[in-house]
């Protein structure tokens, strides 16, 4: 199978800050590869070098099969580019920015009308078509710049965190966008600091963290790879969380946390729980939740990196806020 | 919408030809022009400060520096109309370094377009407000009784040297544009280079009474002989000498900026 996208030792330092160090990245065609990481992991300056805007000092890429180089010329033809960075203008309509990127591309007048308002009727803008960007929400915002990526129908496409700062709604709404683009046959590169998202979306997933790829993998290949699974406990009497805690701790030789009325831990060999679940029959503890499943990404990546995704909030407002911050 | 399957860009060739080239330049032109269809505030906006400065320097200052604000208003406007166009310069700087801060600059670097079209474009669709400009100042001018003492001709001449000023001005301006942090600190930049830059100079008032030591500046300043041509071919008087003088300056303009501009366009975006 071809690859669309294939990098080896990309390397770019700002001053001494190594915003890359080392990277290789395969993405095979047709695939979305989810590149996940906190901010600053150089999520973005590895997007910015794949879609030719920044040199690397190091390494060597092609993408769509062509050197990023050498060729990268023949690489703009076939890629699209939205993001945090690339936008749309905000003065112009949303029918005119389109218009605007398909004349760019070669297009006839009418042309480029036809397939503006394609493309407007797929992400349902149609209505906001006359309007000018910077009337648009933010979710209808990163629909146009996603609009404008693919006037050239492209093969490969980078989305730099796409959805950051939206709400659940507009997420939720991109999130079946890029489905509809894999269905095409679209090659995607997304990067996220969601784990939620790259668990939804991605076939595999990269995570970077401080310009270096840690870990690699399938979604459930990298759950596996924490090692272990996660046992969580709830007793119906709230008031005995500390018995459980300790049962818990005593059985896995560890310190379990206790949160939000749950006991939660690490569980190496599943074949504990029974004991566990004896002994608290025997003390009389009663348990409204007992299960044991796979970590969640987050906790795999808590795992990886030794730190919490720093962007992943519990609540979108908060990664809202510090999200505009950093725009 | 399957009839339209030939991909945009197809096939990929490795070059953009003269053509598409020019075509895409255009386009950028456009798309910096029709924002005015949409906020017309901004042609107001491009307007409001000539006339404004017009209409302050000829009844505020005109008595006291000529004697009648009519006298004043025929020497002052081909000032003016310099004036104008330096400042107008610094808004390349200001529509290119929003591009860059916001993004559009990196979607368009990421097409397979021309990389001279987003600078070219911009630049061609500022000449064109430039020209808005002078027409505006001298129609403006002409209400207030200011007469053109040469043709038609001495006109077009004016408008044309300040046009080929402005263009390698420009560089300057995409400069600054390229390494300031945002537009509003273009703003900052350029006005205060800008404000000393063309009130030491003969532009607004002669030169007789300044001091010694700012009459030497205002000599060299290349203002001072820009707005001596204009006033030339606009009123009368010589032409030739500060026009060359004029263009050499731009010239040399050009020939330091555009390098600098061009080499850190290349390395830092």
């Amino acid at each position: 199978m071809r690859y669309a996208i294939q990098a080896e030792g990309l390397v770019k330092h700002y001053g001494a800050t190594k915003a890359l160090d080392g990277v290789d990245l395969e993405v095979r065609q047709g695939r979305l590869l989810g590149v996940l990481g906190p901010n600053g992991a150089g999520k973005t300056t590895a997007v910015r070098i794949l879609a030719t805007l920044l040199r690397p000092d190091k390494g060597t890429a092609t993408v769509a099969g062509f050197d990023l180089f050498r060729e990268a010329h023949k690489v703009r033809s076939l890629i699209g580019l939205t993001g945090q960075y690339a936008s749309v203008d905000e003065m112009l309509t949303g029918t005119e920015n389109l218009v605007m990127i398909g004349r760019l591309l070669g297009l006839s007048r009418p042309e480029a009308k036809r397939r503006a308002a394609e493309l407007l009727d797929r992400f349902s803008l149609t209505e906001a078509g006359g309007r000018a960007a910077k009337t648009f929400s933010g979710g209808m915002r990163r629909r146009l710049d996603l609009a404008a990526s693919l006037i050239g129908r492209p093969e490969v496409l980078f989305l730099d965190e796409p959805t950051t700062g939206l709400d659940p709604r507009s997420r939720t709404e991109l999130w079946d966008v890029v489905r509809g683009l894999m269905a095409d046959g679209v090659t995607v590169l997304l990067t996220t600091q969601y784990l939620e998202e790259a668990d939804q979306l991605a076939d595999d997933i990269v995570v970077f963290d401080h310009g270096k790829v840690i870990a690699s993998g399938s979604s459930d290949q990298l759950k596996a790879r924490a090692g272990s699974q996660v046992l969580e406990v709830r007793p119906i009497d709230e008031s005995r969380l500390d018995v459980v805690s300790k049962v818990v701790g005593d059985v896995l030789d560890t310190v379990p946390e206790v949160v939000s009325g749950k006991v939660t831990a690490s569980v190496h060999d599943p074949a504990v729980v029974p004991a566990i679940v004896r002994r608290l029959d025997d003390l009389g503890v009663v348990a409204s939740e007992l299960s044991l499943r796979k970590p969640s990404l987050d906790e795999v990546f808590l795992t990886l990196t030794g730190h919490r995704a720093e962007q992943e909030a519990d609540d979108s407002d908060k990664a809202e806020a510090k999200s505009t911050a950093t725009v | 919408m399957s009839t339209m399957t030939a991909k945009a860009a197809s096939p990929p060739s490795s070059r953009v030809g003269v053509g598409a080239t020019i075509q895409q330049t255009a386009t950028l032109a456009w798309r910096s022009l029709v924002q005015i269809k949409h906020n017309p505030w901004e042609l107001l906006d491009l307007s409001i400060q000539p006339i404004m400065f017009l209409l302050l320097f000829t009844y505020v200052f005109g008595g006291a520096i000529s004697g009648s604000t009519g006298d004043y208003l025929q020497f002052a406007l081909p000032g003016l109309l310099v004036q104008n166009a330096l400042f107008y310069t610094l808004s390349t700087a200001i529509g290119l370094n929003s591009d860059i801060t916001k993004g559009v600059f990196d979607r368009l670097r990421s097409l397979p377009i021309s990389r001279t079209a987003p600078l070219a474009g911009r630049v061609i669709a500022d000449t064109f407000k430039q020209i808005w400009a002078f027409a505006l100042l001298v129609g403006f001018g002409a209400v207030l009784g200011f007469r053109v003492q040469t043709d038609l001709l001495g006109v077009l001449g004016a408008l044309a040297l300040l046009v080929v000023v402005s263009l390698a001005m420009a560089w300057m301006s995409v400069l600054i544009g390229l390494i300031a942090s945002s537009p509003e600190k273009v703003q900052m930049i350029s006005f205060s280079a800008m404000m000393p830059l063309t009130f030491t100079s003969s532009a607004l008032v002669p030169a007789d009474t300044f001091p010694a030591w700012l009459k030497t500046w205002s000599d060299l300043n290349p203002v001072t002989h820009l707005a001596d041509a204009i006033r030339g071919m606009m009123i009368g008087g010589e032409v030739a000498s500060p026009a060359l003088v004029s263009l050499l300056w731009a010239a040399g303009f050009a020939l330091v900026f555009a390098p600098i501009a061009i080499n850190v366009f290349r390395t830092r975006i």
